[in-house]
C-alpha cells in the first residue's frame, strides 16, 4: 500500500511541471487563435475572390490581361470589362519605387541611430519615428494633396496626380516602419561582433558595412518587407494622390490606380454578392497572393544573404 | 503567498459582484430602450443623423443608429434584414444584385447635381453638347469651349456612386464618362477641383462653396427653384428603404423625417429639396410627370 | 590618413546627411500638422460634441472613443500576441511549419485594413449581431493588430541573449518560468516599443473601423459609468466614431463651414495624443523594467 502511494506520488507531475505544461498550453492556444484568424481570413477572401471566376464565369485571362475596368459591362470587343492589369501594375510600381527610395534612407538613419550617435538617436529620432507611425493615413493623404501634388505638378508637369505623387507619399509613410524595425535588428547584433571587427583594425565604416549590416541582413529585409506590405495595403492616402484612373500607367505623372484604392473606393457602392462586388474581392485575393509572393521572395533572398554563424 | 491569493480572489469576487450589481441597477429606461439602425448612403447620412438626434432628444430612451458605408451596403443590408433602414442614392431597381420586390421605397428628399470647375478656368456656362464633349474626352482644352488655354482634367466619382450615375444619366444624357481620375467622396472632389487648374467634376448642390465655380447649362442656373420645375434636369431622389412596410419605431421615425419642421429646417442647411416642393416626379426608368396636388 | 580611413569618414558624413534629411522630412511633417492645426485647438474644441452643419463643433466624444477603443483592443490583443510570440520563439521547432505560420502572419499584416474591416463587419456586426459598436470595433482592431504585434514581440524576444535562458535553466527553473521571469522582463523595452508602435497604428486607423465601430458618435452621458446603459461612455454596445474616422468622415462628406479647421485641429490633437501616450508608455515601461530587474 505504502509503495503504491509512494509510486503514485513519484509519478505524479510536480507542481512546476504542471505549471510548465499549463503555460505552454496557454501560449499554444494563443498561437492557435491567431492561426484560426489568419486561415479564416484567407479562406474568406479566397472563396469570395474565386466566385468571380467560378460563379460569374469570368475568364482568368480577361481579368489578368484586360485593361478596362468597369465590372458589369462589356469591352468594345465583347469581353467582360474586368481588366485588373492597370491596378496590378500600379500597385507594383508604387510599392517597389517607394521601397527602393526609402530603403537607403531608412538604413542610413537606422545606422546613424544605433552606430554613430546612439544618444541623439534614442532621444530624438526614435520618439519621432514612433509618432509618425500613428498619423492616420487620411492626414498623410491631405498633406499629399496640398503639398506633394502641387509640387509634382510644378516640377514634373501633368496634373500632379500619378504614380510619382503616390511614391512620395508612401516613401514618407513607410519610412518610420522600416527605420524602427531596422533599428531593432541592428541592436540585436551582439556588441562583440563590433568589438572584434574594430580590434582587427577595421574602420568604423568597414565594421558597419561588412559586419553589422551583414549580420542584420535578415532583420533589415524583414523590415523592408513590412514597409512594402504597408505600402501595398495602404489605401486612403494613396487614393487621394494617385488619381484613381484605371488606365495603364504610361508614365509616372499620369493618373493611375492601385488595387487597394479601387477596392476601397468601390466597396461601399456595390451590393454584397453581386458580380461587381465579387470582382472587388478578386482584387483583394490578388493582393493576398502578391504579398505571399513578395514574402517568399524576400525570405529566399534573406536566406542567401544571411550571415552564417 | 496565502495572503496574496486571498486578495486575488477577493478582487475577482468584487468585480463579479459589481457586474451583477450594475446590471440589475441599470437605469429604468434601459428596459424600454429601443434602438433601430440605418445604414447606407453617405450623402443621406448627415440628414438622417441630425434628424435622429432631434428625435432622440424629444423621445427619451430611443436610439437611432445612423451609419454610412455607401448605397450598396445600405441596400444589401436592408435586403438581408440586418438593419431597419437602408439609405440609398439610387432606386433599388438601378442597382445590380438587389431584388427590389420586398423593399419599400420612402423618398426622403431630392438633390440636384451640378458640374463644378476650377475658378481659373474662366468659364461659367456651357451647353449640354459641350459638357458631353468634355466628359467623353472629345474636347481636351478649355480653349475649345471658350475658356483659357488650359488642359482639361476630368475628375469622376467612383463607379456605382449615386452622384455619378445621376450625372451620367441626366447630365450626359446616358453616355458614359471617359476613363479618368476617380474619387470616392464629394469632399475630396471639391478639394481637388478647387486646387487643380483646369479641373472639372460634379457634386450635389450642398457641396458647392466659394472655392469652386458651378456651371450654368444651356442658360439654366443650378438652383433649387429650377430643380423643382424640372428645368434643371440633373437631380435624383434620396431614398430610405425598408424591408416590407415599416412598423413601430421605424414607421414613427420615417414619419418624423417627412414632417414640415424637419423639411424646413434641416433640408435648407444641407441643400436638399423637399419632395413636397417638387412640381414633377420621376420613376426609376426616368419617366417624368407633373406631380398633382399634395400627397 | 590612409584611403580606408578617408573612406570611412566620408561614409559617416553621408550617413549623417541622410539622417539629417530624414529628420528634416519628419520635422516638416509634424511642424505642418501642428502649425495648421494647433491654432484651432481650444479647451472647448476638446470637450464639446461634434456638429454636423454648423461651425463650432468639437471632438470630445471622438477623443474619448479613440482612447477607449485603443485600450480595449490592446487589452484583448496583448495577451494573445504575447502568448503566440512566446510559443513561436521559445517552443516551436524551427521547421517548415513554423516558418509557414510566420509567413502567413506577415501576409495578414499586409492586407489592406479595409478588407479586415469588411471581414469584421460581416463576422461581428452582421453574423454575431453585435451591431456597429465598440465591441465589434475592438475585435476588428485586434485582428488588424495581432500580426504586427506578434511579430514585434517575437523580434524582441529573439534579441534576448541565450545566456539568460541558460542561466535560468541552470538555476533549476522550468522553461516556462525562465521565459516569464527572465526572458520577458529582459525583452520588455523591445516589447514596449512594439506596443507603442502598434498603438499608434491602431490610434490612427480609420478604414477598419468605418464598417465596425461605425461613424456616428451619439452624445454620451458622462455622469453615468454603468456599462450596461447604452448612453454610458463605457457601454461596449454603442456606436463609437474615433478621431481618425472623424477626420476621414468630415473630409470626405463633411458640410460644416469650418471643415478645414476642425480637420486640421483634430489631426494635431491626434498627433499630440499619440505623443503623450508614447511618452507615458515609455515612462511606465522604464519603471516596470527597473522594478522587474532589480535585486529584490
Amino acid at each position: 500500500m505504502q509503495d503504491q502511494k509512494l509510486a503514485k506520488q513519484l509519478f505524479k507531475k510536480s507542481k512546476t511541471a504542471r505549471y510548465e505544461h499549463f503555460g505552454r498550453f496557454l501560449c499554444f492556444c494563443a498561437l492557435l487563435l491567431i492561426m484560426v484568424i489568419v486561415i479564416g481570413i484567407i479562406l474568406f477572401i479566397a472563396t469570395k475572390g474565386m466566385s468571380t471566376f467560378l460563379k460569374d464565369h469570368i475568364s482568368m485571362k480577361d481579368f489578368f490581361t484586360g485593361t478596362l475596368w468597369n465590372p458589369g459591362t462589356k469591352t468594345p470587343d465583347g469581353h467582360a470589362a474586368v481588366g485588373a492589369l492597370p491596378m496590378i501594375l500600379g500597385s507594383f510600381l508604387v510599392t517597389i519605387l517607394a521601397a527602393v527610395i526609402s530603403t537607403p534612407f531608412a538604413i542610413g538613419t537606422a545606422v546613424y541611430m544605433t552606430e554613430i550617435s546612439p544618444k541623439r538617436g534614442a532621444k530624438i529620432l526614435q520618439p519621432v519615428t514612433e509618432l509618425l507611425v500613428g498619423i492616420p493615413s487620411v492626414v498623410y493623404g491631405f498633406i499629399g494633396l496640398s503639398v506633394v501634388v502641387p509640387f509634382v505638378r510644378n516640377v514634373f508637369g501633368g496634373s500632379g496626380f500619378g504614380i510619382l505623387s503616390g511614391t512620395f507619399v508612401l516613401f514618407v509613410m513607410i519610412l518610420p516602419t522600416i527605420v524602427s524595425m531596422t533599428v531593432d535588428s541592428l541592436k540585436s547584433v551582439p556588441t562583440y561582433y563590433r568589438q572584434a571587427s574594430l580590434a582587427l583594425g577595421a574602420t568604423k565604416w568597414q565594421t558597419i558595412w561588412k559586419v553589422v549590416l551583414r549580420a542584420a541582413t535578415p532583420g533589415i529585409l524583414t523590415a523592408v518587407v513590412f514597409g512594402m506590405a504597408r505600402a501595398f495595403g495602404e489605401a486612403l492616402a494613396v487614393q487621394m494622390v494617385i488619381g484613381n484612373a484605371s488606365l495603364m500607367p504610361h508614365n509616372l505623372i499620369s493618373p493611375a490606380s492601385t488595387l487597394t484604392s479601387v477596392l476601397t473606393a468601390g466597396m461601399g457602392n456595390t451590393v454584397m454578392g453581386s458580380m461587381q462586388n465579387d470582382a472587388l474581392w478578386s482584387l483583394a485575393l490578388v493582393l493576398l497572393v502578391m504579398s505571399l509572393l513578395f514574402n517568399l521572395l524576400v525570405h529566399f533572398i534573406g536566406r542567401k544573404g544571411a550571415f552564417s554563424k | 503567498m496565502q495572503k496574496r491569493r486571498m486578495i486575488k480572489w477577493l478582487l475577482v469576487a468584487v468585480v463579479i459582484l459589481a457586474g451583477i450589481g450594475s446590471y440589475t441597477t441599470r437605469s429604468k429606461q434601459a428596459t424600454n430602450q429601443q434602438s433601430i439602425t440605418a445604414v447606407g448612403s453617405t450623402a443621406l447620412q448627415p440628414l438622417v443623423e441630425a434628424a435622429s438626434e432631434e428625435y432622440s432628444a424629444e423621445h427619451s430612451g430611443i436610439f437611432i443608429n445612423v451609419q454610412g458605408g455607401g448605397s450598396g451596403t445600405g441596400l444589401s443590408q436592408i435586403e438581408s434584414g440586418a438593419v431597419q433602414m437602408g439609405n440609398s442614392d439610387l432606386f433599388a431597381q438601378e442597382k445590380a444584385g438587389i431584388n427590389p420586390q420586398k423593399l419599400v421605397d420612402h423618398k426622403i428628399a431630392v438633390v440636384g447635381v451640378t458640374p463644378i470647375v476650377n475658378k481659373k478656368v474662366g468659364i461659367h456656362r456651357l451647353t449640354s453638347k459641350q459638357l458631353i464633349a468634355i466628359f467623353t474626352g472629345k474636347v481636351k482644352n478649355w480653349q475649345q469651349v471658350g475658356g483659357k488655354n488650359l488642359p482639361i482634367t476630368l475628375i469622376n466619382r467612383t463607379q456605382g456612386s449615386g452622384t455619378r450615375v445621376t450625372f451620367e444619366e441626366y447630365g450626359l444624357n446616358g453616355r458614359e464618362s471617359a476613363v479618368a481620375q476617380e474619387q470616392d467622396s464629394s469632399g475630396t472632389v471639391r478639394q481637388i477641383v478647387s486646387s487643380t487648374p483646369g479641373a472639372i467634376s460634379y457634386v450635389s448642390f450642398g457641396y458647392v462653396n466659394k472655392d469652386v465655380q458651378p456651371i450654368t447649362i444651356n442658360g439654366i442656373k443650378p438652383t433649387e427653384r429650377n430643380v423643382m420645375d424640372n428645368d434643371w434636369k440633373i437631380w435624383s431622389y434620396e431614398h430610405i428603404y425598408t424591408n416590407g412596410q415599416p412598423t413601430g419605431l421605424t414607421k414613427k421615425f420615417l414619419h418624423y423625417l417627412q414632417n414640415d419642421h424637419i423639411q424646413k429646417t434641416l433640408f435648407n442647411k444641407l441643400g436638399y429639396i423637399s419632395v413636397k416642393d417638387m412640381q414633377y416626379q420621376r420613376t426609376w426608368q426616368g419617366k417624368i410627370s407633373k406631380r398633382s396636388g399634395v400627397e | 590618413m590612409n584611403r580606408v580611413q578617408k573612406q570611412s569618414q566620408v561614409a559617416i558624413i553621408i550617413l549623417k546627411a541622410i539622417a539629417g534629411f530624414v529628420v528634416l522630412i519628419l520635422a516638416f511633417l509634424i511642424g505642418y500638422i501642428f502649425i495648421t492645426g494647433l491654432p484651432n485647438v481650444s479647451w472647448k474644441f476638446l470637450t464639446s460634441p461634434a456638429k454636423a452643419f454648423s461651425s463650432g463643433g468639437g471632438i470630445g466624444v471622438q477623443l474619448f472613443n479613440s482612447f477607449y477603443l485603443l485600450i480595449l483592443a490592446m487589452l484583448i490583443s496583448l495577451p494573445i500576441a504575447l502568448g503566440a510570440s512566446i510559443y513561436l520563439n521559445e517552443y516551436a521547432k524551427d521547421n517548415w511549419f513554423t516558418s509557414m505560420i510566420r509567413t502567413s502572419i506577415e501576409i495578414l499584416s499586409s492586407l489592406p485594413s479595409v478588407v479586415v474591416g469588411l471581414f469584421g463587419f460581416l463576422l461581428f456586426v452582421v453574423h454575431y449581431n453585435f451591431g456597429f459598436s465598440i465591441i465589434s470595433g475592438a475585435l476588428t482592431l485586434t485582428i488588424f493588430n495581432l500580426p504586427l504585434l506578434t511579430r514585434n514581440i517575437e523580434e524582441s524576444l529573439a534579441s534576448v541573449a541565450d545566456d539568460q535562458r541558460q542561466g535560468g535553466l541552470g538555476l533549476g527553473l522550468s522553461k516556462y518560468e525562465t521565459i516569464i521571469h527572465i526572458v520577458v522582463p529582459a525583452a520588455l523595452p523591445g516589447i514596449i516599443s512594439g506596443v507603442i508602435l502598434c498603438s499608434g497604428r491602431v490610434f490612427g486607423e480609420a478604414a477598419a473601423l468605418i464598417y465596425t465601430a461605425g461613424q456616428s458618435a451619439p452624445a454620451l452621458n458622462f455622469g453615468d459609468w454603468n456599462p450596461f446603459n447604452i448612453d454610458s461612455p463605457l457601454s461596449p454596445l454603442r456606436p463609437a466614431e474615433t478621431l481618425a474616422v472623424h477626420i476621414w468622415k468630415i473630409n470626405s462628406e463633411g458640410i460644416m463651414p469650418d471643415l478645414t479647421q476642425v480637420s486640421s485641429g483634430s489631426a494635431a490633437v491626434l498627433v499630440l495624443a499619440i505623443l503623450i501616450f508614447n511618452l507615458s508608455a515609455r515612462y511606465i515601461g522604464r519603471k516596470v523594467f527597473e522594478k522587474m530587474t532589480s535585486m529584490n
